[in-house]
């Protein structure tokens, strides 16, 4: 019974000793949905830089909100990180986030990229455009999202499953610009285009296209970066096989999605917090964005890696993103009565 | 257990068990009965979508899964765990051991390796395009990323459950009852079938239901296969709908039906005694294969195994060593005693919890008693995230009362005590996969017979010197068997422990997941090459000892 009782207590302080170990004297608590890799090279540069330690939590949005909500004003986080602006726009309805006002954040990210009371700050753009296999497809056939809804593209288009946030976020921005009906009787056209039930990730759908089980993917361009330059030859073969068209060019632009960051309201390093903020929209944290993970800026006037150069300009839709959050769940019924998968 | 109903004195002793075995299991069911109290909650007219739309597929998909990897966890399972433990053929040895390696692998690493393979633009079918000059639509393959693909997904990963508990029982099965079957002329397939089988009911119906309540809870299957089951749609309604109460609900409906499941089954065989009559199985005399017959034991038997290891695990060493950007560095030190540590401490609070409240369960069939431990074990069918979240809600609560009440006596903020600690973290894996080491030990408690209770007890033992020095050394097997399920099963655990680990804490399920996530598969297998190897040698260990606790000649 001895050695039960030591297991016992080896136990109960190996518990315990998370928090009594993790207090540094200037730290930042992040919690963040973006993935370790896609954002810990800049923290570090930002604790060389500063001498502030960041603290890491990565999860799925919604959970964190959900955490976030639970734990109150007790929350250790000091910042929230999201990959989509409709979680920042839930973050901003629950409460768990409140407004700053930053003169750096304000000059240096687009007003149609934050929150317009300051509650959240959109750090790099995710674009989602027409990707094309070379020579099965000629650029010219092509046009808008909702010409995809076309029957010359019967058994061509791969596109993944509508679970997908990034799926309901274009449908949201359709929504936005067509209302329901009309994009409700796109869609039920659109699902009967694709080429197979919708499966696997961005990546699975450009892959499908250059295997020729599709002539079109609807894919977010850092996918295909990340292809573009991946050590297996063939990912890169197949990224090579496609281009990227940019739709709506005529009306509204393409559709874009931001990462962004906001201020929790548990905030307890305030200043850090801020200071971590206003850090990640430097010109040279947004070359890095664009750089590692093929994210476009979300600041004006940044160099851009030459892959990002190569698939050229591009007008991006300019919806205010809040509408994106807003939309979402008529998105996703939509989606269930077209029969998308 | 059902047919247990020892009438005992009411002594302070056994109202201690009772009283304690209730509040334990009630404590243990606190996130479940979270999830359950959104059942009050309306949730608006979403409802009526769900069901005008997709919920029809999400349960008729949910239910062929489940009939899918019934079928591939029994045929893999069963047929195997006779063979390796009553015949003897070349290699039996070894295979006793291999066969549990599948157990190392998270579902969805082997989806994602069984599509890198088999896919339209992977390298079998590209071959075949190759050599033959067909196209897309020119020939029929089958398509892995389908619901049959991943009910053999999760078929190839579970079946361990099924061959892992009953392996035990037969290997417990009194050899008695086994040569009378053969002395009345039974040979080895009608003893098999006739007598081995239905005596071991209890343990395979114990894996089958471990395999099925996982097969419910996978969401990374599923969702890469694009299969809409129960699970996505959880995570649908509330991440796509924003509607979190309709999402508990879907969890909710997705308890209840497993809870009657269980009822039923359990009503079934309520008549039955499984206890073996006689204590003669000191050793197992194996019967030996001859010729096809060893044959056909090794074919079987080798292909769970190159199946459900050998083959996603080499292809994953190829992706590690040829196309993989990252690499076994220091860092995995870090991830590595991290998952071992929370591996460790996990399983053993759960084996001794398990121990706790079947033994506490024998004592007192009480209606109550029983409810409660059949509540706690429920977790095992509830999607991990949905499990995270059902403790976040009372722990966070628990420590904000506490603060506001420090504050506004002592004016002194005690902020999160409990919630950012591990403590949360394990108590999650308690809940979650405390059904996994509770069936194991219930299965192998079932075996002892209840004279054996009473003729310790008459001899002057009290309940928990009966537990002590008759149950323990009997159980030994089960015990390490609940141990092994429940350390494999966190080391590849992933939604709880993304939610709730502490700051700058990382597992190897954790850094696997998050490039699998960010699509680089490639990139994701060396650390799920490392839960594998760290999986592996618990396992040959524990199945080394398993196979020890019972002799052999």
């Amino acid at each position: 019974m001895n050695k039960l009782r030591i297991v016992f207590w080896a136990i109960a302080i190996f518990l315990m000793a998370g928090p009594i170990g993790a207090s540094a004297a200037e730290e930042v608590n992040l919690y963040s949905a973006r993935k370790e890799k896609l954002i810990k090279p800049l923290l570090d540069q930002f604790s060389a830089q500063t001498g502030i330690m960041v603290n890491l939590v990565t999860g799925k949005a919604d959970a964190l909100l959900k955490k976030l909500k639970s734990e109150g004003i007790n929350s250790p986080a000091d910042v929230l990180l999201t990959t989509d602006a409709g979680r920042l726009h839930r973050a901003k309805v629950a409460g768990v986030i409140q407004p700053f006002h930053s003169a750096v954040l304000k000059n240096a990210i687009p007003p149609q990229y934050r929150d317009t009371e300051g509650h959240w700050y959109g750090l790099s753009l995710r674009a989602r455009p027409i990707m094309y296999v070379k020579g099965r497809v000629n650029p010219s056939e092509l046009s808008s999202y909702e010409a995809l809804a076309d029957k010359k593209w019967k058994n061509r288009i791969c596109i993944r499953s509508s679970s997908n946030i990034y799926n309901q976020s274009l449908i949201a921005s359709m929504i936005s610009a067509n209302g329901i009906k009309k994009t409700e009787a796109w869609a039920k056209k659109f699902v009967k285009n694709f080429a197979r039930p919708p499966k696997g990730g961005d990546r699975d759908q450009i892959k499908g296209a250059a295997s020729g089980q599709c002539d079109i993917a609807i894919a977010n361009t850092y996918y295909l970066a990340g292809m573009l330059k991946a050590k297996d030859k063939k990912q890169r073969a197949a990224a090579n096989k496609v281009a990227v068209f940019w739709p709506n060019q005529s009306d509204r632009g393409s559709h874009v999605n931001i990462s962004g960051a906001a201020l929790t309201i548990s905030a307890k390093n305030r200043a850090n917090a801020i200071q971590l903020i206003e850090f990640l929209s430097t010109p040279k944290s947004q070359e890095w964005y664009a750089e590692t993970n093929g994210e476009y800026p979300a600041r004006k006037g940044v160099k851009m890696s030459d892959t990002l150069n190569s698939w050229g300009k591009f007008k991006a839709d300019d919806l205010n993103l809040v509408n994106l959050g807003k939309l979402n769940p008529k998105a996703v019924m939509l989606m269930d009565r077209a029969g998308w998968k | 257990m059902e047919d247990f109903t020892k009438k005992s004195e009411e002594s302070s002793s056994s109202n201690w068990w009772n009283w304690a075995t209730a509040s334990l299991a009630g404590l243990l069911s606190l996130p479940i009965l979270v999830v359950l109290g959104y059942l009050f909650t309306p949730a608006g007219e979403i409802w009526s979508h769900l069901v005008e739309t997709v919920l029809a597929d999400y349960v008729s998909n949910s239910l062929l899964l489940m009939f899918g990897v019934a079928i591939g966890s029994l045929l893999l399972g069963v047929g195997t765990a006779w063979l390796a433990s009553m015949c003897s053929f070349p290699g039996r040895g070894i295979f006793e051991w291999m066969l549990l390696l599948p157990l190392a692998i998270p579902a969805y690493i082997i989806a994602y390796t069984y599509t890198g393979m088999l896919d339209f633009s992977g390298p079998v079918q590209s071959t075949i395009r190759d050599i033959t000059g067909w196209g897309y639509g020119e020939y029929w393959f089958p398509e892995i990323r389908s619901l049959w693909g991943a009910a053999l997904m999760l078929s190839l990963v579970l079946y361990p459950y099924v061959y892992l508990l009953t392996r035990a029982a037969f290997l417990n099965q009194s050899l008695c009852v086994l040569d009378v079957s053969r002395t009345l002329g039974n040979g080895p397939w009608r003893t098999f079938f006739t007598v081995a089988l239905p005596l071991a009911r209890p343990s395979i119906v114990a894996g089958l239901s471990l395999a099925l309540m996982e097969t419910l809870a996978d969401y990374g299957t599923v969702q890469y296969f694009g299969v809409s089951t129960f699970t996505t749609g959880i995570f649908r309604t509330w991440y796509g709908l924003d509607n979190a109460a309709a999402a508990a609900q879907l969890s909710a409906m997705l308890l209840l039906f497993v809870f009657t499941l269980i009822l039923l089954e359990r009503n079934s065989r309520k008549k039955s005694r499984y206890h073996n009559t006689s204590q003669r199985h000191q050793s197992i005399s194996r019967i030996p294969l001859k010729g096809w017959q060893s044959v056909g034991a090794i074919t079987y038997c080798g292909a769970a195994v190159l199946f459900g290891f050998l083959l996603p695990a080499s292809q994953l060493g190829i992706w590690a060593t040829t196309v993989s950007e990252e690499s076994i560095d220091g860092a995995f030190i870090d991830l590595i005693s991290n998952s071992l540590l929370l591996g460790g401490v996990s399983a053993l609070l759960a084996l001794l919890l398990a121990l706790f409240l079947s033994y506490g369960q024998r004592l007192h069939n009480k209606p109550i008693v029983k409810f409660s431990v059949r509540l706690s074990g429920m977790g095992y069918a509830v999607p991990g995230t949905v499990i995270a979240v059902g403790v976040i809600i009372p722990f966070a609560w628990l420590d904000n009362s506490f603060d506001s009440w420090m504050r506004a006596q002592f004016d002194v903020s005690t902020g999160l005590i409990l919630s950012g600690t591990l403590f949360v973290l394990i108590f999650a894996y308690l809940v979650r996969f405390l059904a996994v080491s509770l069936q194991t030990v219930e299965a192998g408690l079932g075996r002892i017979k209840p004279s054996m209770d009473e003729a310790a007890r008459s001899l002057g033992y009290k309940p928990n010197e009966v537990l002590r020095f008759v149950h323990l050394p009997m159980l030994k097997g089960s015990l390490l068997t609940a141990f092994l399920l429940v350390f494999v099963d966190v080391l590849k655990e992933l939604p709880a422990t993304l939610i709730l680990r502490p700051f700058n804490f990382n597992t190897l399920a954790v850094r696997a997941y998050e490039l699998a996530a960010d699509e680089r598969l490639a990139d994701a297998a060396p650390a799920s090459l490392a839960i594998v190897a760290t999986g592996i040698l618990p396992v040959i260990l524990l199945s080394y000892s398993i196979t020890k606790s019972r002799k052999t000649k």
